[in-house]
């Protein structure tokens, strides 16, 4: 099982040229062409993430992560959560740069292959910036009343954050 | 966030130590973008070839079975399951560029069955779906995994998948629920 996330990347992308080829694409061209969309993205997400990066280094230097994480150490030892994620519960719905900030803290702080730095990947990669997603695509449509909308995709991400540490502990531990 | 720190630091008397975290941090900002970005602009690059060689429209006709059974009243082969099983595929892929102008393409096709500005249990379905995420790759936790020195950077992908697809079937399940005891609807 293990080895298979070490064959994924190479494999996907040998499937993908290797069909892109079959079907006649300009693979180069479109390989070019995205990657010019790539470097927008990185462009635009750049000043958020400076300034997230300042906010977040500033929350640990100061002392204020831990003293959160010491405000939730009883609850969060009880059932087995580790205790620096729980600013990354609260962000991870609201900001997906500032999420993905925590998270290179996290792995700065407690290495990417720790327990922390496992749980932190696997909840980052399972769940969305929902406040975003919502806002975006209820704009779109000029919709005023969400319904339940909120509430059913902020339930799905509280469930998705226990998923998440289960599966951390039984696939790795 | 920055305010909560500034206060917190000059009460635990660690203001000296944000000083120096600011200047740290957009070290550490820049080194992410380079080698994070880098392999972000790589994988968008090859997700193009994916689109462009239509591999995408093949993943989206496999999708389409499914999203009439979400999706109640979206016919096979109708305008909105297309763009609903697009969206969901270009998501699958990570091609978020593509993705989202499909999805709001898809909502607003939805929205015309609506009343009032009033969201269906269709538009609300197709954004709480949208808001737990399906990726095929994480690429860029995995570039952000290996710029750290990971063992495995890739390593988190399987229980991603397991972790994932557990959360839409839940979202999907949950959803269901409320929307069959909303009376309003």
């Amino acid at each position: 099982m293990h080895k298979i996330g070490e064959y994924l990347v190479p494999m996907i992308i040998l499937c993908i040229v290797a069909y892109g080829a079959l079907k006649k694409t300009d693979v180069y061209g479109a390989f070019t062409r995205g990657a010019v969309a790539g470097l927008k993205t990185v462009y635009a997400i750049f000043p958020a993430m400076l300034a997230l990066f300042i906010a977040i280094g500033a929350m640990r230097s100061s002392g204020l992560i831990e003293l959160i994480s010491d405000w939730a150490r009883p609850v969060t030892n009880s059932i087995g959560f580790p205790s620096p994620l729980v600013p990354f519960v609260i962000l991870r719905p609201v900001s997906g740069s500032g999420s993905l900030a925590f998270a290179s803290d996290i792995f700065s702080a407690y290495g990417p292959d720790s327990f922390a730095g496992r749980a932190v990947s696997i909840m980052m990669g399972s769940t969305e910036t929902t406040f975003y997603t919502t806002a975006v695509y209820f704009a779109a449509s000029g919709t005023k009343n969400i319904r339940h909308t909120i509430k059913c995709a902020l339930v799905a991400d509280f469930f998705s954050m226990v998923v998440s540490l289960i599966v951390c502990r039984l696939y790795y531990y | 966030m920055m305010i909560a720190s500034v206060v917190c630091s000059v009460i635990c008397g660690t203001a000296s130590a944000v000083g120096e975290a600011v200047f740290q941090s957009c070290e550490n900002c820049v080194s992410f973008i380079l080698k994070t970005g880098a392999f972000m602009v790589m994988w968008s690059g090859i997700m193009n070839i994916a689109e462009e060689s239509q591999l995408t429209h093949k993943i989206s006709n496999i999708l389409s079975p499914v999203i009439t059974k979400v999706f109640k009243g979206v016919k096979k082969g109708s305008k909105e399951e297309k763009l609903i099983s697009s969206n969901l595929a270009a998501n699958m892929l990570g091609l978020s560029n593509a993705a989202t102008p499909l999805g709001m393409a898809a909502m607003k096709k939805l929205a015309e069955k609506s009343l009032n500005s009033t969201a269906t249990n269709n538009m609300c379905m197709l954004a709480i779906i949208n808001c737990s995420s399906l990726q095929l790759v994480p690429s860029t936790l995995i570039a952000l995994r290996s710029s750290y020195e990971s063992v495995s950077p890739a390593d988190i992908t399987v229980p991603i998948w397991i972790a994932s697809s557990l959360t839409v079937v839940f979202a999907i399940f949950f959803t269901k629920l409320i929307q069959g005891r909303d009376i309003s609807a």
